[in-house]
């Protein structure tokens, strides 16, 4: 074999099987790919194509009664680590390939502080004595830019927020120079503000240490902010692989094609304007502040939304953006009266809901639906989707044969068969899973549909799919829909009028086409300025 | 590095989507594979025995537990009765020996299966039912949550056996109060862990929808957050059966339980301590139902938690 020095890893003909009685025998098959040094690859696919399973198998780390690596090998600066023993493997982990994850609070041993767990890495490798580690360690965390290192090197992971746990676990990765680094879609949980400072930071610090870096994700925004190749997977196979310009801009395979197509643009699709519709939804001043603490416990509360004024007319979509934490899912859980604010009035028409008893807002209850983020939490996974469907209608006295009629119907204007309504929750896929909580809110005959991250949780393919099914009901139905959203591709594909929220407060409030291409809050335009991707038009492309 | 949480999804899901291709199947395969489980198996066995023990007392060879036989004192294990007894047979064979007034301790301990079995499966299904609707009640009533969880908090610092010889004193002994006695200390645990699940699955987006589309409490709560006690209550309720069982024993040991001249494995113990190193038969034929009941109790809990819900034994 070559000792190409550029070469930081080479996976070729890598299969690994899956157990038996799973809907298919290989997870990843007949991978082939490689990184060189300070080259970030992407690896992109939905969610099942096999990208965790490719991370894993490099680093060794796959549950050993589940999967085996069964054919190809994966080689790491030329050393052959598929038959590696696990002594040898626990030897390069961090020395010479490191992984960082998705969700750094569970990544990070919560009880140790943060020094102490870069620390480890160092005992465990090296043979330094107390004060060069200190110092590389202080060094490192110099390096991923956290703010006084010297405070942080004491502190407890909860301690910090989400973005410097991150660097936290980079820290760890890249203390000890590994060639290869290894990121398990480590901005995902992150707000895109925290996102866009984190891939610039491993853009950076790849360039300095000369890292190769296979990097995982779903976002073809983050693979546009990041990629020098990228290899697109598609049930457990690299359906296509080249440079971001080839395979972004001129992409080959279908799947490919699909996916890029899918991608929703940032800039706003052209609507009518209806200022002369009726407003179904006026919010005066909502405020939610929520305390904690009891009998034996201290108050404490916290302002999670003020002042908000929003109107919704009919037909008319508004959507909320913000980052987590800016109170927008509170807005809308507040609308939908499944928490009570705790100031200002809520009118659905002219009627007040804010402050209604629980016993006077049932009747109100039909009036606004909502539909949640999680497909998979959403369904009553004991009961038949056709029970969930019709348990709304029934409850306000109609009869069983005419809600299940209406329930078909349903069945079909969300695009399902009507003869799945006897089928269970387990039996659909996420996005058809999404479809049956749209229908289960339109059995209602809302006026009001609240959507509160209904397709962030969606692969890109489906997301596309389940906008565009809400949108078609707005226009069909005529419906007010409140969208609540963090990603502005999709806010900018289906809003009429955007709120822009931050800190619990509306600050950027009007027409979303307006507010995209003339943003004049100091908070938006810096969104605007950090969503990943925002300098690339990805394409619209037809496919057969 | 040990988040492997993406990838275990992956798997699971790629699992779950072709175990779970038939919701029949997917019922079907919870009864086997608690007949594969061995635990539950041999337990299970053991306490259907047990339970037949119970009800075919009278046809298992037995005579009148509560007839003495001044004659027959203390006799060991295998002392056979010559001459006619009372009840006109012959030939009689004291299989455990007779106690220190003369009585057949294999019919006492036989009877005995009677009184541990009901104290049993009454405090489960008693503690369980209170507990339950407490529960449900502290779970979903937010205001009444903080007054019912310090009383039961209060009532779980109380030493169970403690409370129990508490309440047997404060009214007369008979078996309905040691039912009641050993259920109070027991309901608290049950209510905790039912609160804990209907806080849990009242945060769930389903739970919340079925809100939204205008479901009553009552409907609410039978509808989507009662089943989800079940697997749980199931496996509690076997460990209550266990326990219950024991401190019905010990109650009776010390005296304070079930009325002597009911036959019960803690009065037929207690009875026969004084005379423990010269006929020790007394203590050892009931301590070792009291054991092997207890065990076959405790194991089929073990496995039917393993089988039905093996999350659970983080929250119990």
């Amino acid at each position: 074999m070559s000792m190409d020095t550029d070469t930081a890893l080479t996976v070729s003909g890598l299969t690994v099987e899956l157990p038996k009685g799973t809907d298919r025998r290989h997870a990843i098959e007949e991978i082939d790919l490689h990184v060189g040094r300070r080259e970030i690859l992407c690896l992109v696919g939905e969610s099942g194509s096999g990208k965790s399973v490719t991370a894993h198998s490099v680093m060794g780390l796959l549950p050993k009664d589940q999967l085996t690596a069964v054919a190809g090998s994966i080689r790491l600066e030329g050393e052959e680590l598929r038959h590696a023993t696990e002594d040898r493997l626990r030897d390069l982990r961090c020395t010479r390939m490191s992984m960082i994850f998705q969700e750094p609070m569970t990544a990070l041993n919560p009880v140790m502080s943060c020094g102490r767990q870069i620390d480890e890495v160092l005992q465990t490798h090296t043979s330094l004595d107390q004060q060069a580690r200190t110092a590389k360690i202080l060094d490192i965390m110099e390096q991923v830019r956290l703010p006084d290192p010297r405070r942080l090197f004491s502190s407890y992971p909860h301690q910090l927020s989400g973005g410097q746990r991150q660097r936290i676990m980079i820290a760890m990765a890249l203390v000890l120079d590994p060639v290869l680094l290894i990121a398990d879609e480590p901005t995902t949980a992150l707000d895109v503000t925290t996102q866009a400072q984190i891939l610039e930071l491993i853009k950076d610090l790849q360039e300095r240490h000369d890292t190769g870096v296979l990097f995982i994700t779903h976002d073809f925004g983050v693979v546009a902010e990041i990629a020098d190749r990228v290899a697109v997977m598609q049930w457990g196979r690299i359906v296509e692989q080249g440079t971001t310009e080839q395979v972004l801009k001129r992409p080959d395979h279908p799947y490919t094609k699909m996916l890029i197509s899918s991608v929703p643009s940032l800039v706003p699709r052209h609507r009518e304007t209806r200022r002369a519709a009726p407003v179904v939804l006026r919010t005066e001043e909502l405020a939610m502040t929520y305390s904690q603490g009891g009998m034996f416990q201290s108050k404490r509360s916290v302002v999670a939304a003020q002042d908000v004024n929003i109107e919704i007319r009919r037909g008319e979509t508004l959507g909320i953006v913000g980052e987590s934490g800016s109170g927008k899912t509170t807005v809308a859980r507040c609308i939908a009266r499944l928490i009570d604010p705790t100031g200002g009035r809520i009118y659905i028409d002219d009627d007040e809901i804010a402050r209604v008893s629980v016993g006077q807002m049932r009747s109100h209850r039909r009036r606004i639906q909502i539909v949640f983020q999680d497909p998979y939490r959403s369904l009553n996974p004991r009961r038949m989707v056709g029970a969930s469907i019709i348990e709304g209608p029934m409850n306000f006295g109609q009869p069983r044969d005419e809600a299940l009629a209406r329930a078909r119907e349903l069945m079909g204007l969300v695009q399902l068969d009507p003869d799945a309504l006897d089928r269970y929750p387990h039996q659909f896929s996420g996005g058809q899973r999404q479809r049956l909580c749209i229908a289960r809110a339109l059995a209602m005959e809302p006026e009001l549909l609240i959507a509160d991250e209904a397709v962030s949780a969606l692969d890109v393919s489906v997301q596309a799919q389940v906008m565009d099914l809400l949108d078609d009901i707005r226009i069909q139905l005529d419906l007010a829909m409140l969208f609540i959203t963090h990603d502005l591709r999709v806010a900018a594909q289906v809003c009429d009028r955007l709120a822009v929220m931050s800190a619990g407060k509306v600050v950027e409030y009007g027409d979303a086409a307006e507010i995209f291409a003339n943003p004049s809050h100091e908070y938006t335009r810096a969104l605007f300025s950090v969503a990943p991707g925002r300098d690339w038009t990805f394409g619209e492309f037809l496919t057969d | 590095m040990s988040d492997l949480s993406d990838l275990r999804q992956e798997t699971a899901g790629l699992v779950d989507a072709a175990a779970s291709a038939d919701a029949a199947a997917r019922k079907l395969s919870v009864w086997r594979r608690l007949a594969r489980n061995q635990s539950v198996v041999i337990g299970g066995a053991a306490m259907a025995v047990m339970l037949l023990v119970a009800i075919m007392a009278p046809f298992l060879g037995t005579m009148d537990p509560a007839e003495i036989n001044p004659a027959w004192r203390n006799k060991v294990p295998g002392t056979e009765l010559t001459g006619t007894a009372a009840d006109g047979s012959q030939g009689w064979v004291y299989r455990m020996g007779t106690d220190t007034l003369g009585r057949d301790t294999y019919s006492r301990v036989i009877y005995g299966t009677r009184v541990s079995l009901i104290v049993g499966l009454s405090v489960a299904g008693l503690s369980i039912a209170i507990g339950l609707v407490v529960g449900m009640v502290s779970g979903y009533v937010r205001w009444l949550d903080g007054i019912i969880m310090r009383v039961m908090d209060g009532l779980m610092a109380i030493p169970g056996i403690l409370l129990a010889i508490a309440l047997v004193s404060l009214s007369s002994a008979g078996l309905d109060t040691v039912i009641l006695a050993i259920t109070i200390p027991e309901m608290p645990r049950v209510v905790r862990l039912v609160r804990s699940i209907v806080l849990s699955i009242r945060e769930e987006p389903y739970v919340e929808a079925a809100i939204s589309v205008g479901t009553r409490l009552p409907l609410l709560l039978i509808r989507h957050v009662l089943p989800n006690t079940v697997a749980p209550l199931i496996v509690m309720g076997t460990y209550i059966v266990a326990s219950a069982i024991l401190v019905e024993a010990i109650l009776s040991f010390l005296g304070v339980g079930i009325p002597p001249e009911i036959p019960t494995w803690g009065n037929i113990m207690a009875e026969g301590r004084l005379l423990f190193r010269i006929f020790p038969h007394n203590i050892l034929f009931p301590g070792l139902f009291l054991a092997v009941t207890v065990l076959a109790v405790n194991m089929l809990g073990d496995g039917l938690r393993d089988t039905l819900d093996p999350r659970l034994e983080k929250r119990m």
